[in-house]
């Protein structure tokens, strides 16, 4: 120690609600809930373990020792073949894929102030679908035709649902019931294409809107890869005027949040995190429905914990991915297969529960 | 000099004029009531003066500057405001409740200063909810919880407090347990309180001031005394009314005139509240 002002210690203490620290040095203060901490480790963990076991099974398996050899730049070139070219991207486009999903669910849930909100109620999903088959069926060319109808016809949709729900401000209800019309018509599209489409090209569309992983290279990683690393930051950014939104319009503005420039932003982040994320993978089911809310029950945070949420995403969709893989194997089924297989029943029990008067948490 | 007023206001629901052509100033340090029938506009000039309409014609001036051209944020940190029924998120305890009424203060690097941790201190004793710290809003009955909702607006730190029917749905027993709190409020930190209110007897004897508005304009202003009247009681409320000192408080005391009496012997005697 020398003369100098000694350094102000960083002080610790709990608030009053028993469940979070506050940690100041000077005046910059950070509130921290031990839970939520704990619970993003967890899953954090949860999620690497996943992933390694997911580059290790196959029909060529890989041990785990020698898999994390191959990705640390020192494995034998059979292994890095398998490892890194064949499944690194598909696992990579699975995890960026389910947290751009569970981000998104949780930024339009809290827009909505609904748990049975998702992406798919502000048109994305039926949009990117919609686009993605016709593109298919009209033969479009393959590489990045497929994505790029599906992110065009993601963001429009959305768009249109936006400015049809959009008086003087996105309303909850309204948006709701505009973007069930709006799938609506969209669903009624893809039908009249399947039925246009002659056998091979409606399997192909068949695979496609049931969300799938297989043969995901990093041209889709790189893309979702980028939009989840420039939108969950800002996404982050707003998690502060997003909780307090939760609180009605009205006692927000009192508090002096921005509450239709907060909502506004908040909605199209989820739609361009959606859009990517089903142009890279087709719309995997239940995702950004299920995440946020599973995110908000092991967090036992008030509001939608956005990291969390992102992070249960992440965690389903590698998982179900890897089910997806090796469940039949060598049958290789599409990962929303799983999700819906495993989502359904959640949905249903998140609806008896609402039901139910819940309350108990 | 006031510090919230309204000049030439006009505010509207869609095409629908609510508030028409409304000047008024609200008297700093003093208990302001508004009242008037139901759809006379009441609630729709405290969220004009709360900044949550933006007006048709005419402006809300805080501290002398239109209030429209504020950021939400500066104006948060002035004046305080409590819906009419407010709902909070499942299982949010009463500490974080009452913790958000920091938010104007807050900001991502400063998420928890010792100013907040005393304001919200402050606030819980205040309104005499500190034991119910750790409790779930959604579990405490509807008297705590309007308390609860105006410790969060004192933890706000405003000299302007607006409240919206801060007795709705509350019996008569918390009714005056929060208007008791409310006359606290101005009487011991000197807030300027503005506030909705059903109830003329109550709001004769909480307040300092009185606004009778009909038809989206300002009928009558002034202390309780000169502005309840039985004449201003049939403008307003369309209400034959007897009115005669409060025993308690010496107030004016309203007293409907029933066309029909329960009882054979006169006067008329009604004890219900002006519908």
């Amino acid at each position: 120690m020398t003369a100098a002002a000694p350094p102000r210690p960083v002080r610790r203490r709990a608030r009053p609600d028993g469940r979070s620290l506050v940690l100041r040095r000077g005046a910059a203060s950070v509130v921290v809930r031990p839970r939520s901490v704990v619970v993003g480790a967890a899953l954090a963990v949860l999620l690497v373990g996943t992933c390694v076991v997911s580059l290790a099974v196959g029909d060529f398996p890989v041990p785990p020792a020698r898999v994390l050899r191959s990705l640390l730049g020192a494995g034998e070139r059979r292994d890095d073949f398998v490892v890194l070219d064949l499944r690194l991207p598909r696992v990579v486009c699975g995890v960026l894929v389910g947290a751009a999903f569970g981000l998104s669910g949780a930024l339009v849930q809290a827009a909505a102030r609904n748990p049975l909100a998702s992406p798919d109620v502000l048109g994305v999903t039926s949009g990117a679908t919609a686009a993605a088959v016709a593109a298919i069926v009209l033969g479009a060319p393959g590489g990045l035709a497929l994505p790029g109808a599906a992110l065009a016809g993601g963001t429009g949709a959305a768009l249109v649902v936006l400015l049809l729900a959009a008086r003087r401000g996105v309303v909850g209800v309204r948006l709701v019931l505009v973007g069930i019309g709006v799938s609506a018509a969209l669903q009624a599209v893809v039908s009249y294409l399947l039925v246009e489409a002659d056998v091979a090209q409606a399997q192909a569309a068949t695979v496609w809107l049931t969300g799938s992983l297989n043969g995901r290279g990093w041209t889709q990683v790189v893309t979702v890869g980028a939009a989840v690393a420039v939108l969950l930051p800002v996404a982050l950014l707003l998690a502060r005027p997003v909780a307090v939104l939760q609180f009605g319009d009205d006692t927000a503005r009192g508090l002096g949040v921005r509450v239709g420039a907060t909502r506004g932003a908040v909605v199209l982040l989820a739609v361009a995190l959606a859009a990517l994320a089903t142009a890279a993978a087709g719309p995997i089911a239940f995702v950004a429905l299920a995440a946020p809310q599973i995110a908000a029950r092991l967090a036992r945070a008030p509001g939608l914990p956005l990291a969390t949420s992102a992070l249960v995403g992440a965690v389903l969709v590698t998982v179900a991915d890897l089910l997806a893989r090796r469940l039949l194997a060598p049958t290789d089924l599409p990962v929303g297969v799983v999700t819906a297989v495993l989502g359904a029943p959640f949905l249903l029990w998140l609806l008896a529960r609402a039901s139910r008067g819940e309350g108990r948490r | 000099m006031t510090r919230l007023q309204a000049e030439d206001l006009e505010l509207s629901y869609g095409d629908r004029s609510v508030v028409k052509g409304l000047t008024v100033a609200v008297p700093d340090g003093a208990v302001t009531a508004v009242v008037g029938a139901n759809a006379c506009g009441k609630s729709t000039l405290l969220r004009g003066l709360a900044r949550l309409l933006r007006p048709q014609a005419g402006h809300v001036l805080l501290d002398g500057r239109a209030i429209d051209g504020m950021r939400t944020r500066d104006v948060a940190q002035v004046l305080g405001l409590l819906p009419q029924s407010p709902t909070a998120p499942e299982g949010l305890t009463v500490a974080d409740l009452v913790g958000r009424g920091r938010s104007p203060h807050q900001r991502w690097f400063a998420q928890w200063s010792e100013s907040d941790e005393d304001a919200v201190t402050q606030a819980l004793s205040r309104t005499g909810t500190a034991e119910l710290a750790s409790r779930p809003v959604d579990e405490l009955s509807g008297g705590q919880r309007q308390r609860v909702w105006i410790a969060m607006t004192l933890a706000q730190g405003t000299d302007l407090l607006l409240l919206d029917e801060p007795t709705t749905y509350l019996d008569l027993a918390h009714q005056v347990e929060v208007l008791d709190l409310v006359a606290d409020l101005n009487a011991r930190d000197g807030r300027t309180v503005v506030m909705v209110l059903h109830d003329l007897n109550q709001a004769c004897r909480y307040a300092d001031h009185l606004i009778a508005m009909r038809d989206g304009r300002v009928h009558a202003e002034g202390p309780p005394e000169d502005v309840i009247t039985e004449d201003v009681v049939r403008e307003v409320f369309g209400l034959e009314a007897r009115v005669v000192p409060d025993p308690v408080t010496g107030t004016p005391l309203v007293l409907p005139l029933s066309t029909r009496r329960r009882r054979p012997s006169p006067p008329a005697s009604a004890p219900s509240q002006p519908a």
